[in-house]
């Protein structure tokens, strides 16, 4: 189904409202829209349009509506789970031209954008002021803040400063009916539903973000950097919950497995324990005072769970070099395999051992690797896991072992994605997360923000159908799911 | 402890059946809050328990009708307080009433709101069916986040079974100072060094004295007291308790009493009668015959919104809504609670 129109006519109402340069149709310049971050998910759009101005947007918004025509917005492309992927009877919408810092507003704290600006730009604009913007994902340099809130980002320091939607304040979004909604203000709460959480982390199905207010925090006053390396990737994981039931909420608390540390190593010698099974990067934070009181407490948990090695930063320097391998770990393993899938389970802390144990299991039993580096303090696993696309049937093996590991997330009471999003990538897992009348309100919810289905369609919210054949290939929990569902 | 789903989701899907309003009731300590509605009672009150705590998970699973007193009394025993402080309003209130209404008390300022701090519920829609949102993890971005889209929903989109919640350790060491300051002078302070990183955690002005906590070690609250000035108060609790209990004198009148929520550094408002500030300037009570329109007026003047939180119910207690944001509203309390049967009303006459 390509709609009621032809895609030369299409572009030509498109043409009547935004300037030439602004629509895109030739196969060379749609073709860097193809994919995101998820790269094994490839489609052309049928066009790509590029506009700056707010009328411009609502302009479009407008022609699609009156065609039915699929709009998927896009900010910088780095989302890991395909959420910007483009839909083959739509059009590209590339938000990254709006990207104008609006206010900064040094006595509300508060920062208010547009949605194409650069996620570590808001921060960069709020450093005079001695603020910053707190939600970092690991794309930070890249990624847009539009795009952080269709995915509810989060990042190395949401343990202590929350994600996302814990820092945005309002938003003005654009219906796919045309209105504006103001959602939210610089004040702590609104009046009615909170529109505002549901709109968090709906990856671009109800609604078009056209201005964000984000909440500034002042710089805390000092910081400090642990590292310690264990033999054992278990006692590490122990280790994590030693921490936090003594009553510490680091800053970040990270964990490389022991390929990672290697990877690592190669790639830019952060200078890691060689001889480790697992260390941990622990960042704390405050003041001065409490400060110190803190780096011996965890100092001594570290030394209780049997580190084998435990270093404090002495000075930023050798802080950013305990950081260096954490932060390059991605591109580390890059370099040891063609492809890598990295997942996104979050489970809780306490099945850790056990979840790793299992983890490394099945990558016996598929026969790819799979390193492990992530958010240990708040339970956010990214397992990677090696193939080699040009391998037949690899990709294949390392979706099945993906989903595996995500479904033994759910098992253990956790959740298939913390903070990578559903998009295109997940689909069959939330038939596994959510029953039938979970995804029915799911369905219902974006049919009173967008009854044609043109928002993004397709992603975060699989259709029951979908879920009956994935369910027919998956018998869970020794039961058939969705017994009421006719099969064909 | 008690499990009570099953009775409670049979005499919901009733409701539904014979399309017959239900008022969701559980320890009925804030039932002031919103429209008064008139409906058979839907008691949560015998729904009960704690279902699961893990101190070193921080967090916790507890039924809906489990008294709030229970839940802080278990947490407390490890250090660990519910980060958003909520208020009581009498002996009796329940996880699922703080839920429901979303109100927090003055650790919201730097430790978040009711829905900041949750993790998941389950709920029962107006089909009676059971739904399950969110999980007992931070990082959980499956599905959209209607688990808290029903946080200070009132009860108007579905009945809260269970709750899960996160939980903060407790700080080591809390202080508060007070000074003397005139009202815009108490509200550029309190932005000044809500600037900074010293650890505030609330923030009170009565129209006289400003009241500062601090929350951190001994030495870190020591040095930001040098730095603030002003005088340490000795019953800190009981202070903080009467604040968010609204058992401070500011708080005993006959007067109605609104909650006009601003952005912080908004200057004193130009309503007549008493005031006083809550979290760093964002929340001011304002004691006032005033009229409706001229203080919700006045509530947008500045970019805020003005709640009627106690006095003679108006039709209108919440702040009205854009006409776009109403039409929405409409529909998702279409989604949740199809014949409309749950707390009709008791937010918005249309809801």
């Amino acid at each position: 189904m390509r709609g009621s129109i032809s895609t030369t006519d299409l572009a030509k109402q498109f043409h009547n409202v935004l300037p030439k340069d602004a629509v895109l149709d030739k196969d060379e310049q749609l073709r860097p829209y193809e994919c995101d971050a998820l790269t094994a998910y490839r489609q052309l759009p049928r066009l790509a349009l590029l506009p700056s101005k707010i009328e411009e947007i609502q302009a479009i918004v407008k022609i699609c509506k009156e065609y039915k025509i699929p709009i998927v917005a896009r900010g910088a492309g780095t989302s890991l789970s395909g959420g910007a992927l483009p839909h083959a009877d739509g059009i590209l919408l590339n938000l990254a031209k709006l990207n104008k810092i609006i206010e900064i507003d040094v006595h509300n704290r508060t920062a208010t954008v547009q949605p194409g600006v650069r996620n570590l730009a808001i921060s960069e604009a709020a450093e005079p002021h001695g603020l910053y913007y707190a939600p970092d994902p690991s794309s930070q340099i890249a990624c847009t803040i539009g795009g952080n809130i269709a995915e509810n980002s989060g990042g190395v320091h949401c343990l202590k400063y929350g994600l996302t939607l814990h820092n945005i304040l309002a938003l003005k979004i654009l219906t796919v009916d045309g209105e504006i909604l103001e959602l939210g203000g610089k004040n702590l709460d609104s009046s009615g539903f909170d529109l505002l959480a549901l709109m968090i982390g709906s990856e671009g199905m109800l609604g078009i973000t056209l201005e964000a207010t984000v909440k500034l925090l002042p710089h805390p006053h000092d910081r400090k950097v642990l590292l310690a390396a264990f033999d054992q990737i278990q006692k590490a994981g122990d280790a994590v919950n030693g921490i936090i039931s003594k009553g510490v909420i680091p800053a970040g608390l990270e964990m490389l497995d022991q390929l990672t540390i290697q990877a690592t190593e190669m790639y830019c010698s952060p200078g890691y324990p060689s001889n480790a099974a697992a260390i941990l990067i622990c960042e704390l934070d405050g003041f001065d005072e409490e400060l110190e009181t803190q780096v011996q407490l965890v100092k001594k948990i570290l030394i209780d769970h049997q580190a084998i090695e435990v270093r404090v930063a002495k000075d930023n320097q050798e802080a950013e070099l305990f950081w260096l391998g954490r932060k390059a770990s991605f591109p580390a393993l890059g370099n040891l395999t063609p492809d890598y899938y990295c997942m996104d389970g979050t489970i809780p802390r306490k099945h850790l051992a056990h979840v790793l144990e299992s983890i490394s299991n099945l990558s016996v039993k598929h026969s790819l690797r799979v390193a492990n580096v992530f958010h240990a303090g708040d339970g956010n696993l990214h397992p990677v896991i090696l193939y080699d696309a040009n391998v037949p049937g690899e990709l294949e093996t390392a979706e099945k072992l993906g989903g595996e590991i995500l479904e033994l997330c759910v098992e253990v009471g956790g959740t298939i994605t913390g903070e990578h999003g559903v998009g295109v990538e997940k689909l069959n897992q939330m038939c596994v997360q959510f029953s039938d009348a979970e995804l029915n309100t799911f369905h219902a919810i974006k049919a009173a923000f967008d009854e044609d289905g043109l928002l993004n369609p397709g992603k975060a919210i699989p259709t029951l159908h979908r879920c009956a054949e994935f369910g027919a290939m998956h018998v869970h929990h020794g039961k058939l799911p969705h017994p009421d569902i006719p099969r064909f | 402890m008690s499990d009570y789903r099953d009775e409670i989701t049979s005499k919901l899907e009733d409701a539904f059946q014979q399309k017959k309003a239900l008022q969701i009731k559980a320890g009925s300590t804030k039932q002031f809050y919103g429209r008064d509605i008139y409906a058979e009672e839907l008691a949560l009150t015998d729904h009960t328990g704690i279902i699961e705590y893990e101190p070193s998970e921080l967090y916790i699973t507890a039924r809906s009708g489990t008294p709030l007193r229970e839940i802080e009394q278990a947490i407390a025993e490890q250090h660990q307080i519910l980060p958003c402080e909520p208020p009581y309003f009498g002996a009796n209130a329940t996880l699922g009433g703080t839920v429901a209404c979303g109100l927090a008390g003055p650790r919201r300022v730097n430790a978040g709101s009711v829905r900041d701090c949750i993790l998941g519920t389950e709920i029962l829609n107006g089909k009676g069916e059971l739904l399950r949102f969110g999980g007992k993890v931070m990082k959980n971005v499956a599905g959209y986040d209607v688990s808290r889209l029903i946080c200070g929903a009132l009860g108007t989109l579905g009945v809260l079974m269970s709750v899960s919640l996160r939980l903060l350790p407790k700080p080591a060491c809390e202080q508060t100072i007070v000074l003397t300051l005139d009202s815009n002078a108490a509200i550029n302070k309190m932005n000044l060094w809500t600037n900074t990183p010293m650890p505030i955690s609330a923030t009170f002005y009565d129209g006289h004295d400003l009241y500062i906590r601090l929350s951190s070690s001994l030495s870190a609250i020591e040095a930001c007291k040098k730095e603030i000035g002003g005088e340490s108060i000795d019953e800190k609790d009981i202070f903080w308790t009467n604040i968010k209990e609204q058992t401070h004198n500011f708080f005993i009148s006959d007067k109605p009493l609104w909650r006009i929520s601003v952005p912080p550094n908004t200057e004193t408002l130009n309503i007549s009668g008493e005031n006083a500030i809550e979290w760093n300037g964002a929340l001011r009570w304002h004691k006032s015959d005033a009229d409706e329109n001229s203080i919700r007026t006045e509530a947008e003047r500045v970019g805020g919104h003005a709640t009627l939180f106690k006095g003679n119910t108006t039709d209108q207690v919440f702040h009205p809504l854009s006409k776009p944001s109403m039409k929405l509203h409409k529909k998702l309390k279409q989604v949740l609670d199809p014949v409309g049967i749950l707390n009709p009303g008791k937010m918005f006459a249309e809801l």
